[in-house]
């Protein structure tokens, strides 16, 4: 990396974030600001606790545009905190944060912003159940984007079809199973096009026969060049579509590389007994 | 941070960054302006309204009239006095409404068609005593019962206000209480019913406790609600606080015993404003999982 340590680039305004069309650019466009190659995501010793509890010890992450990156470990081990420092939704106690080169971590730095984007799925897809499942995926993009209804919703229904439940567009969320409920939670974070999706346990909450779906969607999404950050106990579902494992452990990153490396020659004792334990 | 020493070298955080030492201080300074800034408003607010009262062409006769020191603190302790009979009141109105409210709100959550002339009395009962003002509710008892004659002795005002405050407030908890039993997700009386406890074990044992810590800033909201009611009692003629400053009102023809009883019955029911707001705060603190949203 050449940026130095703690350097604080500028920052992009709001207003030249709306300015860029990012729901219509092709996908792979990336801000003109940006040299290739820069890290999407950049982790920096990053610390945090609850009182005593120190969840993460000094986590140093980056993520390149278009890798796939799974966090695994114990309960515990921190990876949903990762994920929820990473999208501004807990406060860090040290350490740093880039998103695409611009720190995040500081406390002058517009968080909703910020958070318009990154996609966020969650362990219990958290869908509104007042919306339709289209109103669901096209909230942010007519109240944050401000687009036009017409035009969100034509974005929308593009992405159910994608999702396979143009279908049910209408219909309400309690009235889907589990995984197309995550289906649709997942059309939610990517509408807006972002440039960072974070999935937490995505497939934790489901039926057994209803993970292949999910897990299928995201090796899609995976194909059209989002990065992701994923924190997941589904080790098969890593090996498949991470382009590097993470093992955290003790809210430091034990051992990190390819999923042929880290999965089937663990170098550290901590991950081969982990590895032991979930793969029994 | 604290100290750690060698000895648990692997459990203990790096030193804080300069990074972050910016970022705190840079977070306090921010908390401190905001903080300097609604200190400055406030002020200027109330000056703005101190200047537009005492300027105000009668400003004179109001503050002779409501505020007059010369009434004020003789007024006190007789005001005072009538209060303990508001405390009095309230606190045995509180007992009759959780008692009523309880048990109406139970007769409203039974389910089957068996039971339907127990919800249908109970539904009556919470829609009368909702939809009628408080003050005629009072009238009709207060003046209503004596003139049926039964007793010779006349009844107590006192005690004929406390059932009217009974009757109108134990409507309001019970709809507030059905509500939190409604909210109470059906998968815990499925548990419970599972267990082998009763309609009625279930209710009281796993569905009551959830239900009423849902619902606890809405009971406090009508207690607080409950006690300044209470001084309507003095249109019975009951002394209170209310009926005290009347008296002393009307030998005077200065309003300043009114203000006292006022400023009396927000004292009164201030600790349970601020232990509401608490209650609340502390929910929100346990409900919430989200750290900074």
């Amino acid at each position: 990396m050449n940026a130095p340590r703690r350097s604080s680039p500028p920052l992009r305004s709001p207003e030249q974030r709306r300015g860029d069309p990012a729901t219509t650019a092709p996908r792979r466009s990336s801000p003109p600001q940006l040299s290739f190659g820069q890290p999407v995501l950049q982790l920096r010793g990053i610390v945090k606790s609850f009182g005593a509890n120190h969840v993460l010890r000094g986590i140093d992450l980056e993520v390149a545009r278009h890798e796939v990156v799974a966090l695994i470990g114990a309960s515990g081990s921190g990876k949903s905190t990762l994920l929820k420092t990473a999208n501004l939704l807990e406060r860090i106690d040290d350490g740093q944060i880039l998103l695409a080169g611009d720190d995040i971590s500081d406390p002058r730095v517009d968080v909703d912003g910020v958070r318009a984007r990154i996609g966020v799925v969650f362990q219990h897809y958290n869908l509104f159940p007042h919306l339709s499942v289209l109103d669901n995926v096209t909230l942010g993009l007519r109240k944050v984007r401000r687009l036009a209804r017409a035009d969100a919703e034509r974005r929308g229904m593009t992405l159910l079809e994608r999702i396979g439940l143009a279908a049910q567009a209408r219909a309400y969320p309690d009235r889907l199973s589990g995984g197309q409920q995550q289906r649709v939670a997942i059309a939610r974070a990517i509408a807006p096009d972002p440039e960072l999706l974070l999935l937490d346990e995505i497939t934790s909450a489901l039926d057994p026969q209803l993970v292949g779906e999910v897990l299928d969607l995201v090796a899609e999404l995976k194909g059209a060049g989002s990065t992701i950050l994923m924190a997941t106990h589904e080790i098969g579902f890593a090996r498949r579509v991470a382009d590097r494992i993470v093992f955290l452990h003790g809210g430091r990153i034990c051992e990190q590389g390819p999923p042929g490396q880290v999965l089937d020659a663990p170098q550290h004792p901590q991950t081969q007994e982990f590895l032991r334990r979930v793969l029994r | 941070m604290t100290q750690q020493s060698p000895a648990e070298g692997s459990r203990s955080l790096p030193p804080l960054s300069d990074l972050e030492r910016g970022r705190r201080v840079y977070r306090h300074r921010q908390a401190r302006r905001s903080v300097a800034i609604s200190l400055l408003s406030t002020v200027v607010f109330a000056v703005v309204i101190a200047l537009v009262l005492v300027g105000s062409p009668g400003w004179q006769v109001t503050r002779d009239t409501f505020f007059n020191p010369e009434y004020f603190w003789p007024a006190l302790p007789k005001v005072a006095e009538g209060l303990l009979l508001n405390m009095q009141v309230l606190a045995i109105a509180v007992v009759g409404v959780a008692v009523v409210a309880v048990v109406l709100a139970g007769l409203r959550s039974l389910k089957g068609p068996v039971f339907f002339p127990l919800r249908f009395l109970a539904a009556a009962y919470t829609d009368l005593f909702r939809g009628m003002p408080f003050l005629i509710v009072l009238y009709l008892i207060g003046f209503g019962i004596p003139a049926l004659g039964f007793s010779d002795k006349p009844i107590s005002v006192v005690l004929l206000g406390t059932v009217a405050l009974i009757l109108t407030y134990s409507s309001y908890v019970a709809e507030v209480l059905r509500a939190g039993i409604e909210a109470v997700h059906p998968s815990q009386r499925l548990a419970a019913r599972s267990l082998g406890l009763s309609h009625y074990g279930a209710l009281r044992l796993v569905v009551l406790p959830q239900a009423v810590r849902k619902v606890t800033p809405a009971l406090m909201n009508d207690f607080v609600s409950m006690q300044k009611d209470v001084g309507l009692i003095s249109v019975l003629g009951a002394v209170d606080a209310i009926r005290a400053a009347q008296v002393i009102v009307s030998n005077t023809y200065n309003y300043t015993p009114y203000v006292v009883a006022g400023l009396l019955f927000v004292l009164f029911s201030w600790p349970f404003i601020r232990l509401t707001d608490w209650l609340t705060a502390r929910q929100q603190r346990r409900e919430q999982i989200g750290g900074l949203v």
